[in-house]
């Protein structure tokens, strides 16, 4: 892509605090720190994996990007608009190119819409279209996902989970967006129904150039469709590489333990593979541990990582890691980079 | 690649049918709907067009044919002074139905309207529920009263006694009966407000207005639709209360609940007056309610074409 000087997506030192009020008088008695601080880049074309176990703040990245909340802090710029900050009336011009597809395609859907109202729904709200340009948008979409049109006045329970899903991509393609934020798309779908919408959605990606956040705690898939992948672990980035060397040498302890979890297909090595079991539950995000948030369940945790939070160190080639443990000839990097930009 | 293309006895829906011949469709299968539909029908008929056929006036006084009983010159028999009950109970009819539709109306608007904009708009639940809660806790029998000494005499000089009397019964009943239908609202709203189609429309960009109207306000059609039917009947009694006491209507303008508590005095002597608007009144409540049930399947696509 010629235009694609810098990145698409540039996120910087974002945070998203939630408010625990408590008591008669409802004060404000502290945060949930459920995205605390985090900066990456997306390349146009790019897929980012974002990865990580429940709770650990993968869904609010996504919405956050999007502005879904009011974000605490930090800046989301995406084509070199800024999102994070900007009032209601601009950002509403900017929704166009960047939409989100849900996890839940049951509850993603509104039941008492019919398929063509809900297709046509950002229809609407963004441009002015006659009734039979709008019909012949609608059944144009319905064609890219693999709908058939005659479904078109139908309601969403009468359609099985992989269809619903693909109203739902219906849906976020219809204003022709650059940035589309999959959240776990595939997680609530049956594991047949899982591989089409994954290759639709690369289909898609390839015909109109988009760009993806691709959210999952399925590493295999992940690791089928991204470019390069980023771990979250309790509100933080802790490691961010291209996807085969992620995959091959994970350095940050968490990431070698998140990857060894992944059962082998082959019967003989999952035979002789040796999972790195972490001790303990997960610190509440409302309350961090001092110093790294891996620190309370580090297999290889040092004095420093109790006390010091881990700058991030940059290895080169798009690689990022925040441990401790490569402190040695490393200089830290505040400047995140994106991955090579697809070669198209 | 299997769930794509299954064009298998699909019709091409190009027929220019609405969906509201769907809704009627399945209205027509719910019995009971159909019956209430039918029977209210009947009895708005009667009270309006009855009176036409039936030309005797509810207020003359014949005091030699008085508690007669049911006989060809009065089916229904007389009260205590004489007038004849089924004229009575036509003109009551048409002050009842009025009544209860009217407001039912004003306080499921007004409900819903409260119930929808606190449970939508985080900054206002707190200060439209604790309103609700006052509204729960006041005394209304004092504050119908309070209403009643102020507003009669100004309605009643701008509007005519009856109209004037008309608007403050109905603004009266309303006002003081939408707290249930807001709290059920807006519990319904929070819930609604965290499903994902609602975040899907946010990003979209629609606005709160639209998010409403297109999203919230159909999904909490049922609870709504409920507390509507149930509200009729509420309004009906509670004006035959009010008449009771002295603050509705005047003591000769008939309505269902008048007759009812006039005729309360002579239950052990005449009981068939106490049936005839009692049994108008759950009739009438009775096929609301089916009416109402049968609506509230048809609306929802997931029960319609089952």
């Amino acid at each position: 892509m010629a235009e694609a000087a810098g990145p698409l997506v540039k996120v910087r030192d974002l945070k998203m605090y939630f408010p625990i009020h408590a008591g008669l008088l409802r004060s404000h008695v502290g945060d949930i720190k459920a995205v605390d601080g985090i900066s990456f880049d997306i390349a146009q074309g790019e897929t980012l994996g974002l990865v990580g176990e429940s709770g650990c703040g993968k869904s609010t990245v996504g919405r956050s990007i999007l502005r879904l909340y009011d974000v605490t802090g930090g800046t989301v710029e995406i084509n070199g608009f800024e999102i994070a900050h900007v009032d209601r009336d601009s950002l509403r011009l900017k929704r166009p190119m960047m939409q989100m597809i849900f996890q839940d395609p049951q509850a993603s859907l509104n039941p008492r819409m019919t398929v063509a109202n809900i297709i046509g729904e950002p229809l609407d709200e963004h441009m002015k279209l006659t009734a039979d340009a709008r019909l012949a948008r609608i059944y144009e979409l319905m064609d890219w996902v693999g709908l058939n049109r005659a479904f078109a006045k139908r309601y969403p329970h009468e359609f099985s989970g992989g269809q619903r899903q693909r109203i739902g991509i219906a849906r976020a393609l219809a204003l022709n967006p650059k940035f589309i934020v999959c959240d776990e798309p595939i997680a609530a779908l049956d594991v047949s129904i899982q591989a089409q919408v994954v290759n639709l959605l690369e289909e898609l990606q390839e015909r109109l150039d988009l760009t993806y956040l691709f959210i999952s705690h399925d590493l295999s898939m992940v690791r089928h469709i991204a470019d390069r992948v980023a771990v979250m672990y309790l509100g933080r980035i802790v490691e961010i590489a291209e996807r085969e060397t992620l995959f091959a040498e994970p350095l940050h302890p968490y990431t070698q333990a998140l990857l060894s979890a992944v059962p082998e297909p082959d019967p003989e090595s999952e035979r002789h593979r040796k999972p790195i079991v972490l001790q303990g539950d997960v610190p509440s995000p409302a309350n961090p541990p001092q110093g790294c948030n891996f620190s309370t369940r580090c297999p290889k945790v040092m004095d420093v990582c109790r006390q010091i939070e881990p700058g991030v160190f940059d290895f080169g080639d798009g690689r990022q890691v925040a441990c401790h443990l490569y402190s040695d000839g490393m200089t830290t990097t505040a400047e995140p980079t994106a991955g090579k930009i697809k070669n198209q | 690649m299997t769930d794509a293309p299954i064009a298998v006895a699909v019709p091409a829906d190009t027929s220019g049918r609405s969906q509201w011949w769907d809704v009627w469709d399945q209205f027509k299968t719910h019995k009971g709907a159909l019956f209430g539909a039918a029977v209210f029908l009947f009895i708005v008929l009667a009270v309006t067009l009855g009176p036409l056929l039936w030309t005797i006036e509810p207020t003359f006084i014949d005091i030699r044919a008085r508690n007669s009983g049911p006989m060809w010159a009065h089916p229904f028999g007389t009260d205590q002074l004489g007038r004849d009950i089924l004229a009575r109970m036509m003109a009551g009819g048409q002050v009842s139905i009025a009544v209860g539709l009217t407001a039912m109306l004003i306080s499921v608007l007004l409900g819903t309207l409260i119930g929808v904009v606190a449970g939508f708009f985080r900054k206002l639940d707190g200060a439209l529920m604790g309103l609700t809660d006052l509204f729960l806790a006041l005394p209304l029998l004092p504050l119908l009263l309070v209403m009643v000494m102020l507003f009669r005499e100004t309605l009643a000089r701008s509007f005519g006694p009856e109209m004037g009397t008309f608007i403050l019964i109905v603004s009266a009943i309303g006002v003081t009966s939408w707290m249930q239908t807001a709290r059920i609202v807006r519990g319904e709203v929070l819930a609604l407000k965290e499903r994902e189609f609602v975040l899907a429309a946010r990003s979209i960009g629609t606005p709160s207005r639209r998010m409403i109207l297109r999203h919230i306000l159909p999904n909490v059609l049922s609870p709504i639709m409920v507390s509507a039917t149930l509200g009729i009947a509420t309004a009906i009694i509670t004006e035959s209360a009010l008449s009771f006491l002295g603050l509705g209507f005047p003591p000769d303008f008939p309505t269902w609940g008048r007759l009812l508590f006039d005729a309360v005095d002579y239950l052990q002597q005449y009981p068939e007056r106490v049936f005839w608007p009692g049994l108008a009144i759950s009739l009438t409540v009775l096929s609301v309610n089916y009416i109402g049930d049968g609506l509230r399947d048809a609306l929802d696509p997931r029960i319609r074409g089952r």
